[in-house]
């Protein structure tokens, strides 16, 4: 791929809505997916001969099978309430980015098929027949919508366009023209047990590794086990904590936790992995089988309780879907919810007062926190409407002497998407997600000269990988993402010290 | 005359209650296979109801979003509502007590709901992204109900028509027992428009007034974890 050729949009004081310049992101597109990806989540490999008339039946057969599809395709009015909401239009001024320039892709040829109004008088209410240019425009901009959310906050109608791309994906891998990065994804987690594609054996060594680390850094034989059959928790977590910055510190800190907290848990091979790319593409079928892995690992470890660790997307499916999709799991320990956030378990320690915290290990950072788009409106922590925005602050500022929000506007439920969202963190979107960090990085550039902050913590993975891809583009240290339990790592006292007859030997004294 | 638009109004309430009766069909048939509410979102049956009420009411998301869409939309809206309320009195006899107390809102609530077309109509033409997502058929909607509303507000403040025998006239349809309707040229207008809007209604963005109260994002509880939801087609997965 040709090294991308487009300028970083400059930053702003204020989040300004641009004018529309029609087409300047009509040239996006990403890879197609191979036929062997296609095929092994039971798409055609190829564009289908018949594509159009396997577009509008898939089209009828989502329309009877979601009713988010059926009403938000009828029941936009067109009122432009949406039009300045969405990150990608923010950032890109094309108007097909606007989300109901995007949904209407979809919609005016919904009116042409399965509509009066559409199939009579298609030019009064815009409807058009399928054509090749409709479906290269759906390809395009259904993969500049990162799913996240914001637009169904702001529309009298609750449409949220995430249904729609979801929808519109759907029927591109129905024609047999799907997303590789996505695609390939997907496939690696039915084979090999998470996105990464990274084998058991390789996981183990990464643990091992964490095990010696945190030996070294504290005289503490903290355990980062695998597969232990008879642990009480299993924690589900995304791929990226295994191995990426700094997805990994956030890892070391779930495990501190954990030690201190006295409770036995596991990790396992088979459900590697957080993230369900299943949602990106809106196939229930391929969701529910990511989904499955994790209630099999489940019941072979004979576990009393799941938690996840820090994923946006993921805790939407988790949080919202996993009971739906894998459930009952009547299982598992009631006393708990199935499953839990890591914050939510962190949080309730906290509470109880088993952990330990020296604050000013965290003093050099001043943090402020990303409300992750999943997390935000989509899911929920704790007992009350908007405990996902409450836990992860109240756990980041047991740990940290300095905190400061960026504004009232771009967090909570009205946070921007990191930009990378949704199955657009892949190279060959780097144009789409560059710009779409643009809202984010403004409110971010914001609070660190206003309140000189110095680090932006998140609890997603995915905003992570995008941060530390963004921030450079952007004129601004790419280490400065955190995790959450990062920061709950660099503070936390273990005071659960290893006897020096438990004491691991990592090869010092080797010379028995 | 009057037989002819005794005919047309007997046709358009027809269209009208089978079409949204048939869109609503389709609605509740269609399951929702996942909870997505857009949260924060209300954990009890009650609190959906409150936030439905408030979005219905009051439209709370639009009130979030741009102030000028949500003055000029709620004027239009709650005008409407008042007017509708106060023509209650041609089809009722006697007319209920509230419906005589409202009359004089009623008629002044008249201007509230064409200002607000009016407003919604020069959004539409001079916001650049407002204008670009309009198709001929969203002018075309405010333009009728503008007509609408003006030659109402005419009837009411500058011609008066004889509603006496425009009562008749639709007490009269229920019972088949047509009188004559006047023959005013703003009446006919009126109800012209009117019958038109009714046919239309179930075949247009005008859905948006059953839909809201279908829409998943707004009508679901939030509490995945603590009951189990599953749809028809989904349970046949787990048995096959």
């Amino acid at each position: 791929m040709a090294k991308a050729e487009f300028k970083t949009p400059e930053l702003s004081e204020y989040i300004e809505v641009p004018d529309l310049v029609e087409g300047t992101m009509e040239h996006i597109t990403c890879f197609v997916a191979k036929p062997e990806h296609q095929e092994a989540l039971g798409f055609p490999g190829e564009k289908t001969e018949n594509w159009k008339e396997v577009a509008i039946d898939k089209m009828g057969d989502l329309l009877s099978r979601y009713r988010s599809f059926r009403v938000y395709l009828d029941a936009c009015v067109k009122c432009g309430s949406c039009t300045d909401k969405c990150h990608y239009f923010l950032g890109t001024q094309d108007p097909k980015n606007m989300p109901v320039g995007r949904q209407d892709l979809l919609r005016k040829v919904y009116r042409r098929y399965f509509t009066f109004a559409g199939k009579y008088f298609p030019k009064l209410v815009g409807a058009v027949d399928l054509s090749e240019e409709i479906v290269d425009d759906w390809y395009s901009y259904f993969h500049q919508c990162s799913q996240c959310r914001r637009c169904s906050v702001f529309c009298p109608y609750g449409i949220d366009t995430a249904e729609i791309s979801m929808a519109a994906r759907e029927i591109l891998d129905a024609i047999g023209i799907g997303q590789k990065y996505c695609n390939e994804i997907i496939g690696k987690v039915h084979t090999i047990g998470n996105n990464l594609g990274l084998p058991g054996p390789a996981i183990l060594d990464t643990l091992e590794g964490l095990e010696e680390d945190v030996w070294e850094e504290t005289d503490v034989a903290v355990k980062y086990p695998l597969d232990v059959k008879g642990a009480d928790i299993l924690l589900v977590t995304p791929s990226a904590d295994f191995f990426a910055e700094p997805h990994v510190d956030g890892l070391i800190g779930y495990g501190k936790v954990f030690h201190e907290a006295g409770v036995s848990w596991t990790l396992s091979t088979t459900a590697s992995e957080a993230g369900n790319f299943g949602m990106f593409i809106g196939s229930y079928e391929n969701m529910r089988r990511v989904s499955l892995r994790i209630r099999q690992a489940a019941l072979e470890l004979g576990v009393k309780r799941i938690v996840f660790g820090e994923c946006g997307h993921a805790w939407r499916i988790a949080y919202s879907f996993l009971n739906t999709l894998a459930g009952p799991f009547d299982f598992l320990d009631p006393d708990y919810p199935v499953p839990q956030h890591i914050c939510e378990f962190t949080l309730n320690e906290i509470e109880q007062g088993t952990l330990e915290f020296d604050k000013s290990e965290n003093d050099e950072m001043s943090i402020t926190f990303h409300d992750s788009c999943n997390v935000a409106r989509a899911s929920r922590m704790g007992d009350k409407p908007g405990g996902q925005f409450e836990i992860p602050r109240k756990v980041i500022k047991a740990v940290v002497n300095n905190y400061h929000d960026m504004e009232w506007d771009t967090i909570h439920e009205r946070t921007f998407c990191c930009g990378g969202g949704g199955g657009i963190l892949t190279d060959d979107l780097m144009e789409v997600r560059v710009k779409g960090a643009k809202p984010r990085m403004s409110a971010l550039k914001n609070v660190m000269e206003e309140k000189g902050v110095t680090h932006l913590a998140a609890i997603c993975a995915i905003c992570k990988s995008q941060f530390t891809k963004m921030f450079p583009y952007y004129g601004m240290d790419m280490f400065m993402i955190v995790s959450v339990h990062q920061l709950v790592s660099n503070a936390i006292v273990m005071n659960r010290k290893t006897p020096p007859e438990e004491a691991p030997d990592y090869g010092e004294d080797d010379d028995e | 005359m009057s037989s002819v638009y005794a005919a047309l109004f007997f046709l358009a309430t027809i269209v009208l209650v089978l079409g949204l009766v048939r869109k609503i069909a389709q609605y509740a048939k269609a399951p929702a296979p996942l909870k997505i509410p857009t949260t924060p979102a209300p954990v009890t049956q009650t609190g959906v109801v409150l936030r439905m009420f408030r979005e219905v009411v009051f439209f709370e998301s639009l009130f979030k979003s741009t102030k000028w869409t949500w003055i000029f939309s709620w004027l239009f809206h709650f005008g409407m509502f008042l007017v509708l309320l106060r023509h209650l009195r041609y089809f009722i006899d006697p007319v209920w007590l509230p419906i005589q107390l409202i009359q004089p809102f009623g008629k002044y609530a008249a201007f509230a709901m064409v200002a607000g077309l009016a407003g919604l109509l020069i959004r539409r033409i001079f916001v650049d992204r407002v204008r670009y997502i309009s198709a001929p058929s969203d002018y075309l909607w405010l333009l009728l109900l503008i007509a609408i509303g003006v030659s109402g507000a005419m009837m009411t403040f500058v011609i008066h028509t004889d509603v006496v025998a425009v009562k008749q006239f639709f007490t009269g349809f229920w019972t088949f027992s047509i009188g004559d309707l006047p023959m005013d040229p703003a009446l006919l207008i009126h109800l012209t428009l009117v019958a038109v809007l009714m046919i239309l209604l179930p075949v247009s963005k005008l859905l948006h007034i059953p839909g809201i109260f279908f829409s998943p994002s707004r009508n679901q509880v939030d509490n995945p974890r603590e009951k189990r939801h599953l749809v028809e087609w989904a349970r046949k997965l787990e048995d096959s």
